[in-house]
């Protein structure tokens, strides 16, 4: 079971394999590549990651969040590569009896994903390509 | 003791390789290898100090390292 793939995501199949007959509610969330960013137009992403690492967090993520909703089931994927405007970077999905589990899971997912977990962007503008993060910490 | 080094995105574009392996003394700490490099490449003065990882787990910078540890540092990560 891989959290990272160099493929489009197939967010359906990802849903397909998590919904039970108990579930009443279906939340997906799916990170999509924007054609800005800070005032420039981005015409591509490229993502790139520590992958072995990626894994582990991404997997501690989950587990922490099945831990926390334990009526929650849930799954993501992250793509890694070159996307252009319009592709998905990353689904995450989260199915529950009741549909508050599963907004605050899935709201949870994308949040902690964001703040720990070792992939990297080059955005590529007209001006050329840049990592985004750093540059604002300086 | 040998420590591998492993740079990711801007780091591994600033460093010019992805993987190095170092020779260091014992008692060395992850913070003082950021330190060595930030002496060998001039535009790593601009950054701070980023995230430490051993192992592909999340460290202190000041703990000090192993043999055989793979170490990298975290740029702030873009992932999502």
């Amino acid at each position: 079971m891989s959290y990272l793939t160099d493929d489009p995501i197939d967010t359906a199949a990802l849903v397909r394999r998590l919904l039970r007959r108990s579930d009443g509610a279906l939340v997906v969330f799916e990170g999509v590549v924007r054609d800005h960013s800070e005032g420039k137009a981005v015409e591509s992403i490229f993502y790139d990651a520590y992958r072995p690492m990626a894994e582990k967090e991404i997997g501690a993520i989950v587990d922490g969040v099945r831990g926390e909703w334990p009526d929650v089931a849930v799954d993501c994927l992250h793509r890694l590569g070159h996307l252009v405007v319009g592709e998905t970077s990353i689904a995450i999905a989260c199915v529950s009896p009741h549909r508050a589990e599963a907004f605050a899971a899935c709201r949870a997912v994308i949040d902690r994903i964001k703040q720990t977990v070792p992939i990297w962007k080059k955005e590529r503008t007209p001006d050329g390509e840049e990592w985004v993060g750093w540059q604002h910490q300086c | 003791m040998k420590i591998r080094l492993l740079f990711f995105a801007v780091l591994r574009d600033i460093v010019g390789k992805s993987e190095a392996d170092v020779e260091v003394p014992d008692g060395t700490r992850a913070a003082d290898l950021w330190q060595s490099l930030r002496a060998e490449h001039a535009q790593l003065a601009a950054y701070a100090q980023p995230m430490t990882a051993v192992n592909e787990s999340y460290v202190r910078a000041d703990s000090p390292l192993r043999d055989g540890d793979e170490v990298a540092f975290i740029p702030p990560v873009a992932g999502g």
